[in-house]
């Protein structure tokens, strides 16, 4: 420790103002916070200590996500040998799809966090944390077999006009990682959809469709998998939003430390679930009749937008009621684009997105009627 | 003698100011940011791209020389009237013209021809200029904004030909140098109109950081 300290010491003054790498001030100040709690204090205002700060915060999430990236990869091994009839161990199948799953992480990293890297000395200000969970995120919302290249490029896309055009972390109306997946969505659609690339190499006999996109086909009879199977996700679909279990251990831990909103989380499935009810009861089409109301909760990316997505602090609704409205819309917009939409299979990546760009508007009537409201009761007692 | 001053002033300075602002520090789309709906909806190609600046070229210049005849006798109550009819006397012209000798880029431009008529930066230049200009001011405002206009379209049309298609004005790059073959797709997101928004934000982008004057407070 003390080597290390006496290391950065020593190369400090190179990268401080008038120092021969003083560009690179901002890279050494992420490694030297990184490393060690930096000293500096606030000096203006009221501050409260606290033990959490942005790079606790952002690690925690990264920990809530290691249950559904860890069954994902076990996943894409188990949909591998499946298509191709191969009774596999449990480590095998493991092995198989970390080896596909960890390329994606580290692209994703090294592109992302280069992006912001550039963008922090270009600017001079400090590199954020805030990367950190976009990374992680990424690999988890995209097929397995999306090329290299594509992340990269959609990872770029998503730092750059997604956080940086807006002033950095913390400033964005978007969230970064959806944001990728939607231009990887809409770039590449045959990379992104269909039945041929959620399951790793499969053989082609075999149907690789997600659920809901064999839903979006079915003519007289569905094919759901069973309650079992879509909770622990034994289905393709995208890395780490499969089991429904492994991504409600996560927002276990979430809740549990404090670090997303119950209310959000809790509202998206309630509003998922009011939907697909209110369509149960109307029963339109094939897909409405015969696809019960929870099912939209297991299926899909449903549990892992609510949990991982909608939550994010950012983006969301910043106000107590606006977080009840925005989650209720999230999911109730999720099961209309699933059901009448039949361009996008999985509307959760769409409807999180329009509520985001939806939260400060909702914030601000929420805030205008709490002033109104207010205002009658000074009123009232002035009277 | 009354020849030669009026020579002089055809290449002034301040004439030839009128025909570089809009180029660079007063360009229409990306400063003033006007007829942005017309920059977004032809620029999926490039040739459609190249026909639009022509015919916008040819409606300004011709539009601006016009008004500024007229500006003494125009009355003031009617003017927006009387260069409505100018504007889609000219853009009629302009039409029938591409349908007779262009027809296949005068189907893809389809409607966005016809609304030149409703482009901000025609109504714009005759409110703001050539109503209270001379002719020959007028014609070199109107050509420098409109090539002003038609730069960004063309730009923003080349990338969105590039990386959407992989071709340029039909001719496929990507696959003469062999790109696919490496496992390359083309980008079908810039294809859709919310990428041309976004590649006119960032030629925005670029041109205000390299010129920090235009960068408001």
């Amino acid at each position: 420790m003390k080597i290390l300290r006496d290391y950065l010491d020593k190369i400090k003054p190179n990268v401080e103002k008038g120092g021969k790498f003083h560009y690179l001030h901002s890279t050494f100040e992420a490694f030297e916070t990184f490393l060690f709690v930096p000293r500096t204090v606030t000096k203006k205002g009221s501050h409260i200590r606290d033990s959490i700060d942005l790079k606790r915060t952002m690690f925690m999430v990264v920990v809530a996500l290691i249950p559904a990236l860890l069954f994902g990869m076990w996943n894409v091994g188990y949909q591998h040998n499946l298509s191709i009839g191969v009774d596999a161990s449990l480590i095998s199948n493991f092995f198989y799809g970390f080896w596909l799953v960890v390329p994606i992480i580290i692209v994703s990293y090294v592109v992302g966090l280069g992006t912001e890297f550039i963008f922090a000395q270009m600017r001079g200000h400090e590199v954020n944390e805030g990367y950190l969970v976009s990374g992680f995120l990424i690999p988890l919302i995209v097929p397995v077999t999306t090329p290299l290249w594509m992340v990269a490029l959609a990872t770029i896309f998503a730092v750059v006009i997604g956080k940086e055009v807006f002033g950095g972390t913390g400033m964005n109306i978007l969230n970064p990682a959806l944001l990728a997946r939607a231009f990887l969505f809409f770039a590449y659609p045959s990379q992104m959809s269909g039945d041929k690339v959620w399951v790793a190499e499969k053989a082609d006999a075999y149907s690789g469709a997600t659920p809901l996109g064999e839903l979006m086909t079915a003519t007289d009879k569905i094919n759901l998998p069973s309650v079992a199977d879509a909770f622990f996700g034994f289905m393709p679909g995208s890395v780490g939003e499969t089991s429904t279990l492994a991504i409600l251990l996560g927002a276990v831990i979430l809740l549990w430390t404090g670090i997303a909103s119950w209310r959000v989380m809790f509202s998206v499935f309630i509003g998922g679930f009011a939907m697909g009810w209110v369509f149960n009861q109307f029963g339109a089409n094939i897909y409405m009749n015969d696809v019960p109301a929870f099912y939209h909760l297991i299926l899909g990316g449903f549990a892992f937008g609510a949990v991982f997505m909608a939550t994010d602090p950012v983006t969301a609704a910043q106000t107590n009621t606006g977080k009840y409205i925005y989650g209720f819309l999230i999911g109730v917009m999720a099961v209309l684009i699933r059901v009448l939409n039949p361009a996008y299979p999985e509307g959760m990546m769409l409807a999180i997105l329009l509520l985001n760009v939806f939260a400060p508007t909702i914030d601000y009537y929420i805030v205008q009627s709490n002033i109104k409201r207010r205002l009658k009761r000074v009123k009232q007692i002035a009277a | 003698m009354s020849e030669q001053v009026q020579k002089e002033s055809m290449f002034s300075p301040k004439n030839i100011k009128l025909l570089t602002d809009p180029i660079g520090k007063d360009n229409p789309i990306t400063v003033q940011v006007l007829g942005i709906c017309s920059a977004l909806a032809v620029t999926a190609k490039l040739e459609p791209a190249i026909v639009m600046s022509i015919s916008v070229m040819f409606v300004l210049g011709a539009g601006n020389v016009i008004i500024s005849l007229l500006r003494n006798t125009i009355p003031q109550r009617i003017r927006i009237i009387v260069q409505l009819v100018i504007i889609a006397a000219l853009v009629i012209l302009v039409d029938q013209v591409l349908k007779a000798y262009a027809y296949d880029v005068s189907k893809q431009l389809s409607v966005f021809v016809g609304l030149i008529i409703t482009n901000c930066i025609i109504m714009g230049r005759f409110e703001a200029f050539s109503m209270a200009n001379k002719p020959w001011p007028s014609f070199l405002d109107g050509i420098g904004n409109s090539i002003g206009y038609g730069m960004i379209l063309v730009i923003v049309a080349f990338f969105r030909e590039l990386f959407g298609s992989g071709t340029i004005l039909g001719w496929e790059v990507f696959k003469s140098i062999g790109l696919y073959d490496l496992g390359y797709v083309n980008n079908g997101f810039m294809i859709l109109p919310p990428m041309a928004l976004i590649t006119v934000g960032i030629i925005i982008w670029v041109q205000r950081s390299r010129n920090p004057e235009l960068i408001k407070e």
